[in-house]
């Protein structure tokens, strides 16, 4: 791509000094870019090696134990694992249906006035700082929401195992539905992106047969997205799974599984920081474990997403 | 379909309404009607996305508000939560000192790295594996990042200021990385063959000509890192531990934040320490809001664009 550049910049080479300043210059940015890959190796390394005792002290019951009772040294994390996959599938159910539904009409529905101002005051939502959608979901939407919303399920629905009571605004159910208004922004943003990319062609091809708009956006822009869609929806997920505060808040902090989500709960990421403060050195090395199953987790998923994307891309 | 050949209207949007000549017969009843549907379906996810925005922007100016006052911005918080007065100085202090120092360590890195990337790695193995893991390592969990540096360094060091500074340094790291690549593609051939033909060297084009007619976008995208390091709660928990009193030291003494003293506001049951809460989230949000605002100018004046 730049072969004129190539040649013409060897030619200032000759010089001595010169040549070596900017050898030194390209190690320099060589060395500030592999930066990235030693700190994220290091990081693997480092809290491998502190969690490395209680893997081994509990073997594969530091997973699947459900009993955390760190007075007694006992260490089963499945109770916080259980809880980072709930809220998380709960915070799904609720952005990715308004997330896809707001950048259609975005992209194929709006006038074109309308699109700037309701994506910028969307955007707005990724600006907020987790701890202030921690505080404003205990003390605003929790009681004009969460709690009469949970309740009512819990009296409509109690048959069912999943709204089983005694019904909770402060439970998987609460934490969820922070999160997903946490992951709205992201997963929209994205997927405008995608959406902006189908390419017209397309949606003239499916009007030319005759189809209504609705037609057209499930005929023509869906398949196109699809791919596209999808690496969204796992960024979203890679972020609830990760949220920490907001969560710590607002699931109840109860180290036990329950099959209904009006119920307390806990998560991977809301443990570490509740009971980091109290912990003892034993605990401590637990609660670095719990961050290493939480690091492979969401590193899983974001690099299927990130490959997704990607391959998207690359086809365009 | 292959038949007839493409064809654009002058907007070229691709909101372009249907073509009249085409539902000369026009569509079912039934078909319509799905239609409708699904446009009023689309319309109630928008009503559903905006509410928690005017909800959260909403309650937080009225509450923050009644709570903010001078004394909330220029003291340091009471002894206790039960206490009404004082204020977040201690945390905006710590706030001030960590995400500078994480900045002026994260941003000559970052640069140099998309530099890196776009003037020499390019499509080489490992700028492709920097690529690859600077968006991993945007997805990591900030409180993973705050375990690593408690092990790392608090073990042996102590709490402090440096210790979170280093944990939003690691989380601005990538996202100064890959906005500073996109920033460094843009900028045209032929200013940077122009630098070459007076005789410049790479590092002097790279130095001279490529960065300084990026600084714009480059700007917006530090200032848009700074904004998420300044609202980082998990990671400083594990790292700075929250302090009441004022500390400008960097080592040896645990420090406060304003994300770290609006969670305690919100984890106590007392009133005086909720109000502190909220004018503090409000404080917090005037400051991310400010700095996302300034990226938006910074990307605005950006003389090469897209």
């Amino acid at each position: 791509m730049s072969e004129g550049a190539v040649t013409l910049a060897a030619s200032t080479r000759r010089r001595g000094v010169g040549r070596r300043v900017d050898r030194a210059f390209g190690i320099l940015t060589a060395a500030s870019g592999s930066l990235v890959l030693l700190v994220l190796a290091y990081m693997v390394l480092t809290t491998t090696n502190t969690a490395l005792p209680v893997f081994r002290a509990e073997g594969i019951s530091f997973v699947t134990g459900s009993e955390w009772l760190p007075s007694r040294g006992v260490f089963g994390i499945l109770p916080f694992i259980y809880g980072t996959l709930v809220t998380s599938a709960i915070a799904l159910v609720i952005a990715v249906p308004i997330s896809v539904g707001l950048s259609l009409y975005l992209t194929e529905v709006a006038p074109a006035w309308l699109r700037g101002p309701v994506g910028y005051a969307v955007d707005l939502l990724a600006a907020v700082p987790s701890v202030v959608y921690g505080l404003w979901g205990v003390f605003v939407l929790l009681p004009l929401f969460l709690q009469p919303i949970a309740e009512a399920l819990g009296s409509a629905f109690g048959f069912l195992p999943i709204f089983a009571p005694p019904a909770s605004g402060i439970s998987y159910f609460g934490a969820g539905v922070v999160l997903g208004i946490m992951i709205i922004p992201i997963i929209s943003a994205l997927a405008r992106e995608v959406f902006r990319a189908v390419p017209a062609d397309d949606r003239y091809a499916a009007y030319a047969l005759g189809a209504t708009r609705w037609e057209m956006i499930w005929g023509a822009v869906i398949p196109r997205s699809r791919a596209g869609l999808v690496g969204a929806v796992m960024l979203g997920l890679g972020r609830a799974l990760g949220e920490t505060i907001a969560v710590a808040l607002l699931v109840g902090s109860r180290p036990s599984i329950s099959a209904s989500v009006l119920q307390p709960g806990y998560s991977m990421a809301a443990v570490i920081a509740n009971q980091f403060q109290e912990a003892d050195a034993p605990q401590i090395r637990a609660l670095v474990g719990v961050g290493v199953v939480l690091f492979a987790i969401t590193i899983l998923i974001n690099m299927a997403a990130r490959l997704l994307v990607w391959r998207m891309v690359a086809e365009r | 379909m292959s038949g007839a050949p493409a064809r654009r209207s002058a907007s070229g949007g691709p909101t372009t309404p249907m073509p009249d000549a085409l539902l000369a017969r026009g569509p079912s009843p039934r078909r319509l009607w799905t239609d409708r549907a699904a446009s009023a379906a689309m319309l109630a996810t928008v009503a559903l996305a905006l509410l928690p925005v005017v909800l959260i922007f909403y309650y937080i100016i009225r509450e923050g508000f009644s709570a903010m006052n001078w004394e909330f911005l220029t003291q340091s918080m009471p002894y206790s939560f039960r206490k009404e007065g004082g204020g977040f100085l201690n945390g905006l202090i710590g706030t001030l000192i960590m995400v500078g120092v994480a900045t002026a360590v994260a941003v000559p890195f970052g640069v140099l790295a998309a530099v890196y990337l776009v003037e020499y790695g390019k499509n080489g193995l490992l700028a492709q594996l920097i690529r690859f893991f600077s968006d991993v390592m945007t997805g990591v969990p900030s409180v993973f990042v705050g375990l690593f540096v408690y092990t790392a360094f608090v073990v042996p060091f102590g709490f402090g200021a440096l210790m979170g500074a280093a944990a939003l340094a690691i989380i601005m790291l990538p996202i100064i990385v890959r906005s500073t690549e996109e920033m460094l593609k843009l900028v045209p051939l032929e200013i940077k063959n122009a630098s070459y033909a007076l005789g410049a060297a790479k590092w002097q084009t790279v130095t001279r000509v490529v960065l300084p007619s990026a600084l714009p976008g480059i700007t917006t995208g530090v200032l848009l890192a700074v904004a998420r390091a300044a609202g980082e709660t998990a990671p400083l928990i594990l790292t700075a531990l929250g302090s009441l009193t004022i500390t400008t030291k960097l080592l040896g003494e645990p420090i406060s934040a304003l994300p770290l003293a609006i969670f305690d506001g919100a984890r106590t049951p007392f009133a005086a320490g909720q109000a502190r809460a909220w004018a503090g989230a409000l404080e917090l949000l005037l400051i991310v809001l400010v700095f996302t605002l300034l990226a938006r100018v910074a990307s605005s004046r950006s003389s090469i664009s897209r």
